[in-house]
């Protein structure tokens, strides 16, 4: 069997997937598994990117899709002028007071002789401008976060339309990775895990405590969406003519057409960073990142600059894991940082970037819709099967009951022993890098 | 007397508990490093090792409790230590019998080995979850405190009272057991020697008739009492979650790394620098300076340089600090 065929047979499996679901359980959840996994396909990509083309181990996806989502909240949201008033300017003053502490105490380390008068000095810019940034910073975010707390208490945010915040968001997941980029990519591949690993920690504890920028655990809610409301829908006459010749109801009718719109959206970004990703494999560019992962002296030897090449992989990679942050951010309609959990979006990509076969575009396509759908199917299966392992029990033996609750745990072994058992039998995944 | 006043406060809100803290952190690190320096891989299910050898003992202790057996004033825990170490480490010598040693024969990139330990973790969350559950357990049992804060206050006539919590005490001492008997080992007998011998040079050791797969195997049981060890004491001073160890996971890697992958004594040193700044970094100091300065020069705010939320930036600037300026670590670690 031909690649080619074998790829279409797979893709027309997980189509079948998606199909059976819609029939067994409901449409309704078969399109939001599809819009998800689409959505996880676009964040396998930018992964494979990092690690398929160029070797490089990044676990702080985390991150990178928070900030994504912080993009969406600040574009589209409406700004808060009380809390502008309140303490705007003098906020952005204190990030700009930040902001310049640390430029200094570059320009120090560079400028200045090697030896104790450097060291000293970098220490007391450092700690001079951290003063001075608390004492302007802190008043203003007070001020801000003071205005009606209950619904606003944040800046608040452009008043753009969303669809402007996907770019906005990797625009945002690539600054942050340049940052960490320039600091942690000469390291070694498991300095660099450890460094992003951290990164993503901080992203969400920034994401979770200033309540001015995305009112903390409070959560954003209601961000606007590119798509119908479901209730102008079923208000609107044509509309609901149209249902009917379906021989749908209104409701069932709405809920079901946003949820598409969302997919064609989301389908059209996917396949344009797909193209991307593919010229890009294909391009001399692509064959000289691949020649790097497989041998950096090698590469260096033949004048390659290995570093910077790394550098520009991990921020494009991350830019794609912050427009697919925000585009879940607005599917989701809200923001809430309580809710970033590595083990859900950091290692859960990375077992979708192994099983669909890392170092191919498709393959980590393939793995993202695949493995959501496991992600979100795993529970009711294993509540089947317990249900099945505990029938012959007593209704009040502690162990049913035990095993009845334990069972949306499944979910971590199911991913555990997926990854283990691709990485030993399997290791190239699905579709292997040709 | 403002001045006993202020170091009996410092005592209290920040050396007690980032010795404590910073014992935690270097069993946990000392477990990674050994790892890093025989097996030569970042091991990332450690914190789930560790939640795992916790759970063990939990269900140990449990078991005693309800048989009706206790320690007296130290906590029932400290009896099933041994249940739970030796349970971690059949599974710890099972997951390598099962999933390492594959890739080990077949010498696999270590970064190959760091992605199977991502699977590993995976599954050990699963099972801890599966078994004992997310939520908060608490299972110090015995007494609560050396010296509390009212007997010192008695004691002393100071203001401030200087409490010492029985588990904190424990820590330590069980910590410095620990390190001793893992120092003596080290260095002191035939298997400990041939582990340092195939650290610092594999093929050296080979050629000198040490068997690799028992320094595997004595490596695993080591990192497993220290796991559990480490997690046990985690969970009695604060409280066990599954969730809460898996985190532990970055302030006990920048420790190992700190101190120098694969140098056990940088290990420790790790793993109180990193404890130290997070407990000075977010720690108000308000209750310290009222007594050292004047009156009219007194703070007004908490003094408190970052919020505890920020613990983890901590860890991490630290950490990339030391790598930026001195990549091998503060003592000297192997550089791969």
């Amino acid at each position: 069997m031909s690649p080619a065929v074998k790829n279409t047979l797979l893709f027309a499996a997980m189509a079948g997937l998606i199909v059976i679901t819609g029939l067994m359980q409901g449409w309704n959840l078969a399109l939001t598994i599809v819009n998800m996994g689409l959505i996880s396909a676009i964040m396998a990509l930018g992964v494979n990117l990092q690690w398929g083309f160029a070797g490089l181990f990044n676990i702080g996806i985390m991150g990178f899709v928070a900030l994504g989502g912080l993009g969406a909240v600040l574009i589209s949201m409406p700004p808060t002028t009380d809390a502008w008033a309140a303490g705007g300017l003098r906020i952005l003053t204190g990030l700009a007071f930040g902001a310049a502490t640390i430029v200094a105490a570059v320009l120090v380390q560079m400028r200045m002789a090697k030896g104790r008068a450097r060291n000293l000095a970098t220490l007391l810019v450092l700690v001079i401008g951290f003063f001075l940034y608390r004492a302007v910073f802190d008043p203003a975010v007070m001020a801000v976060e003071a205005v009606t707390p209950a619904a606003t208490g944040y800046l608040g945010g452009l008043n753009l339309p969303v669809l402007l915040s996907w770019p906005v968001g990797g625009l945002l997941a690539a600054g942050a990775a340049w940052v960490i980029g320039k600091t942690a990519l000469g390291l070694r591949s498991d300095y660099l895990a450890i460094a992003t690993l951290g990164i993503a920690e901080i992203i969400i504890a920034v994401l979770k405590n200033e309540d001015w920028l995305s009112r903390g655990v409070k959560n954003v809610i209601g961000v606007p969406r590119p798509v119908a409301y479901e209730i102008d829908l079923q208000a609107d006459t044509d509309f609901i003519a149209g249902a009917a010749g379906f021989g749908l109801d209104p409701v069932t009718a709405s809920t079901l057409y946003v949820k598409l719109s969302y997919g064609v959206l989301f389908t059209l970004v996917l396949i344009a960073l797909l193209w991307l990703a593919q010229m890009a494999l294909k391009s001399p560019w692509g064959r000289m990142m691949r020649a790097i992962r497989d041998n950096e002296v090698a590469a260096e030897a033949m004048g390659k600059d290995v570093k910077g090449r790394h550098l520009q992989i991990f921020i494009l990679g991350s830019a794609i894991c912050g427009i697919a942050g925000a585009m879940m951010t607005t599917l989701d309609g809200q923001l809430t940082p309580g809710t970033y959990q590595p083990l859900r979006f950091t290692f859960l990509i990375w077992v979708m970037v192994i099983v669909g076969g890392s170092g191919n575009n498709f393959g980590a396509v393939l793995g993202g819709m695949l493995i959501w759908w496991l992600w979100v199917m795993v529970e009711p299966m294993g509540l089947w099967i317990m249900s099945v392992i505990t029938s012959g029990m007593a209704d009040d033996s502690w162990l049913k009951a035990h095993l009845a609750d334990s069972a949306a745990h499944m979910r971590l072994l199911t991913m555990g022993v997926i990854l283990l058992l691709v990485l030993r039998f399997s290791p190239r995944g699905l579709i292997p890098e040709r | 007397m403002d001045f006993l006043n202020a170091i009996v406060a410092l005592l209290n809100f920040v050396i007690v508990p980032g010795l404590a803290y910073g014992a935690q952190l270097a069993l946990g690190a000392l477990g990674v490093t050994l790892i890093y320096g025989i097996l030569r891989f970042s091991n990332f299910a450690h914190g789930d090792t560790m939640a795992f050898g916790t759970m063990a003992t939990i269900l140990a202790t449990w078991g005693l409790q309800a048989a009706g057996f206790t320690f007296g004033w130290l906590p029932t825990a400290l009896i099933a230590l041994p249940v739970g170490i030796a349970v971690t480490a059949l599974l710890l010598l099972g997951t390598d019998r099962l999933v390492y040693r594959f890739y080990r024969k077949r010498k696999a990139a270590p970064v190959i080995l760091v992605i199977v330990s991502m699977g590993v973790m995976f599954i050990m969350n699963g099972i801890v979850r599966f078994i004992i559950g997310v939520e908060d357990i608490n299972f110090a049992d015995g007494a609560r405190f050396v010296i509390s804060a009212g007997d010192f206050k008695d004691m002393t006539g100071l203001d401030e009272g200087l409490a010492i919590k029985s588990t904190q005490a424990i820590t330590l001492i069980t910590a410095a057991i620990a390190v001793a008997l893992l120092f003596w080992f080290l260095n002191r007998t035939r298997t400990g020697k041939s582990m340092r011998a195939f650290s610092d040079n594999e093929d050296l050791a080979l050629l000198s008739g040490i068997n690799p797969e028992r320094v595997v195997a004595v490596t695993w049981i080591i990192v497993a009492a220290l796991a559990t060890t480490a997690g046990v004491l985690y969970g009695l001073d604060k409280s066990f979650k599954a969730f809460t160890y898996f985190q532990l996971l970055l302030p006990i890697f920048a420790a190992a790394i700190v101190g120098g992958l694969g140098n056990p004594l940088g290990a420790i040193a790790g793993g109180f620098v990193i404890a130290f700044s997070e407990v000075t970094v977010t720690y108000a100091w308000k209750k310290v300076l009222v007594y050292v300065m004047p009156e009219d020069l007194e703070p007004t705010g908490l003094v408190q340089l970052l919020s505890t939320d920020y613990k983890f930036a901590v860890s991490f600037a630290i950490l990339i600090i030391v790598l930026l300026f001195k990549p091998t670590g503060l003592f000297k670690g192997q550089s791969v």
